[in-house]
């Protein structure tokens, strides 16, 4: 019995090993290039034989790569907000409430989900021509918040799902009015739900793309995945896959500290003790 | 404190569905008020109603004199106790006690000092710095009803309280709603689908079926003088026993014999619509080892053979059941109340609950001959369950007149 346990515990052992290599060695790889000196780029080692910080000095010194970093904080937060907010009031009414045309809410949420975001492309990009509103901040987080706010719905209806009911008819009869029920009761107990979803939703934002390609064109509201696209060497003999690096592991730090710090708020089982059964 | 009245008042909901119909109730102030039934039968959504939680459809609910019908529930001033208890996970003992005052906006100290009475007569001041996670079934239980008496309301409702407890504790915890009740001399309105809760808890007992009262009033006069068939089956544990009894020559053939009738009975049974197939009902106390009995005792009464099928010695007295031949007595409201019980198997012929003394030295397969009071039996028309020998609210078994 014994045996066959430490079996499978290497088993698995080896597995998660295999997962875990698979899933960050181009992580690390970015990360050593951009230690690595423009000369020994092409080596193909993986340690870096000459550390350098140069390339971190050229994308700090660039306004190109700042400017665009306080972009993605400012759209990637603002979005994230705004979705969560709407989306925990969507989904409460879903979970609680029995409204006509509900299920074609639901249904409709579910499509903006899936449906292909190149295709819309072209369209927002006229439209945000025609109202003004292209290669601003606000041109990007209104797309962000209308693809966010699905993802929202259905996170933070699973877990309203999960609050006893009860809880807030008790907090009715202890007095409370239905926003009192809410913020007090409701919300805190929510609180794991609000905080994986906005995770995923600023994740969402920050690692966005196609968008912020298409609808922006200067350094306005390009946000860090576009500008890295754009970056250039000194000159055009120069090249920046070193600086591209770099700014890669930057942009990363922001999302792993916010998973870290949220991560500890997640905390499961928080309803128990609610209710009996 | 207040008294509550209905007036009238309906729950429908929008598929059509009428859960409770027309329901008439005053219940005083200060008095406990039992709402008991099978599932289903409207007794939640009364209780509902009265907190303010359901909309009532049509009827007054008046609080204290005042219709409350479109008031929020927080605005009606009454207390809920509920079957999960409900507490906030994420507060403190303290916390969810003190919750209602500090929606109240009582000063600190005032809710301070109300939390701690509180805690104090339900015993849970040692437990008051403690989540709900790490109490027990029975603290979580006391907690809750703490937070219903902590801000004295006018009334306190209760749904299925002690419903989630096990049965040792049910018992201790019914005391305890008891005495508290009284201490505070607080209108309640408790739900139970308990039918021993119901009898040892309430001043009174309301008993529902299908949304519309069976009969109200103290356990003791449910459980002598029910008012119709479901009323007998759902009251009393074992629950009455049903057999078929059929008019003939002035007489009723039954499985336990003939048993004779009472002049009044008889007047009810000469009508030209009058059942020829009734039910009778006799509870289980009722019945005697006939080798027991006084010469005077046995005059009120009369005798049957029948073999013994499994004796439960109880210690102070014995659950003997009997096998009987004959026709099983039916009707819609016996079979509901056997559905609720969850008894849809029910072997073959008929199955007779006797409580003997425990003196009685009956065994298991041997035929036994065994007396039972005509003074206490009860006879039901089957088409609409009503209680033929009920006469201005009394019953007084078949012989009455």
């Amino acid at each position: 019995m014994a045996d066959t346990t430490t079996k499978a515990k290497v088993r698995w052992g080896l597995l998660d090993l295999i997962v875990v290599v698979f899933a960050l060695v181009p992580v690390l790889w970015i990360a050593s290039l951009s230690f690595k000196t423009p000369a020994t780029l092409t080596d193909g080692k993986f340690w870096p034989r000459e550390w350098t910080l140069d390339n971190y000095r050229t994308i700090f010194q660039t306004d190109q790569f700042v400017r665009a970093l306080v972009n993605s904080i400012g759209i990637a937060l603002i979005a994230t907000l705004i979705a969560v907010v709407l989306g925990a009031m969507a989904a409460y009414a879903i979970s609680r409430l029995d409204f006509p045309g509900k299920k074609l809410l639901v249904g409709v949420s579910l499509l903006i989900a899936m449906f292909p975001q190149v295709s819309l492309v072209s369209p927002l990009f006229e439209i945000e021509r025609q109202l003004g509103i292209f290669d601003t901040w606000p041109g990007l987080i209104l797309p962000y918040i209308t693809f966010a706010l699905p993802l929202a719905i259905y996170t933070l209806s699973a877990f309203f799902k999960q609050i006893p009911w009860d809880l807030e008819k008790a907090a009715k009869m202890d007095g409370a009015t239905q926003g009192q029920a809410f913020r007090r009761v409701i919300a805190p107990l929510a609180a794991p739900g609000l905080f994986t979803t906005a995770i995923l939703v600023f994740i969402f934002c920050w690692n966005d793309f196609l968008f912020a390609i298409t609808l922006t064109s200067t350094e306005r509201a390009r946000t860090v995945p576009v500008a890295l696209s754009f970056f250039t060497g000194e000159s055009q003999f120069e090249d920046p896959t070193g600086a591209i690096c770099a700014a890669a592991v930057v942009i990363t730090i922001p999302i792993i500290l916010f998973v870290l710090f949220f991560q500890r708020r997640i905390v499961s089982g928080l309803t128990s003790g609610a209710v009996k059964g | 404190m207040a008294d509550i009245v209905l007036d009238k008042v309906s729950k429908k909901f929008p598929d059509g569905t009428v859960a409770v119909a027309e329901v008439d109730l005053e219940i005083a102030d200060g008095e406990f008020v039992i709402l008991v039934g099978p599932s289903g039968c409207g007794k939640s959504t009364t209780l509902n109603m009265i907190a303010g939680l359901e909309d009532i459809s049509s009827g007054e609910l008046r609080i204290a004199g005042e219709k409350v019908n479109d008031k929020a529930p927080r605005e009606r001033d009454i207390a809920m106790v509920f079957q999960s208890y409900a507490l906030y996970p994420n507060m403190t003992v303290r916390e969810n006690m003190a919750f209602p005052l500090r929606l109240a906006k009582l000063d600190k100290e005032t809710i301070n000092q109300k939390v701690d009475e509180a805690a104090k007569v339900l015993e849970l001041t040692a437990l008051l710095d403690r989540k709900p996670a790490n109490l027990s079934g029975g603290q979580r239980q006391r907690v809750a009803m703490g937070r219903a008496i902590v801000r004295q309301p006018k009334a306190f409702l209760m749904d299925e309280p002690l419903s989630n407890l096990d049965a040792k504790l049910r018992v201790q915890m019914r005391t305890v709603v008891s005495r508290l009740q009284k201490q505070l001399g607080t209108t309640t309105v408790y739900v139970t689908h308990d039918q021993t809760e119901a009898m040892t808890l309430g001043d009174r007992v309301v008993i529902m079926r299908g949304g519309a009262i069976q009969q109200v009033g103290p356990p003791q006069e449910l459980y002598d003088h029910p008012r119709n068939l479901f009323v007998a089956g759902f009251i009393g544990s074992p629950s009455m026993n049903f057999l078929h009894a059929a008019v003939e020559d002035g007489k009723l053939k039954t499985a336990l014999g003939d048993v004779p009738i009472g002049e009044r009975v008889r007047r009810e049974l000469e009508g030209a619509d009058a059942p020829r197939e009734l039910i009778l009902g006799i509870r289980p106390e009722h019945f005697e080892d006939a080798e027991l009995i006084d010469d005077e005792t046995r005059r009120r009464g009369m005798e049957f053979d029948a073999p013994v099928e499994i004796v439960e010695s109880m210690g102070s007295d014995k659950y003997v059941y009997f096998t009987v031949e004959g026709e099983r007595a039916s009707a819609a409201e016996l079979e509901e109340l056997a559905a609720d019980a969850g008894a849809d198997f029910s072997g073959g012929g008929s199955n007779l609950v006797t409580r003997l003394s425990a003196e009685s030295p009956v065994a298991e397969g041997q035929n036994r001959r065994v007396w039972f009071n005509l003074e206490k039996i009860h006879l039901f028309d089957p088409t609409n369950g009503r209680n033929l020998t009920l006469h201005e609210g009394r019953a007084a078994g078949a012989l009455g007149d």
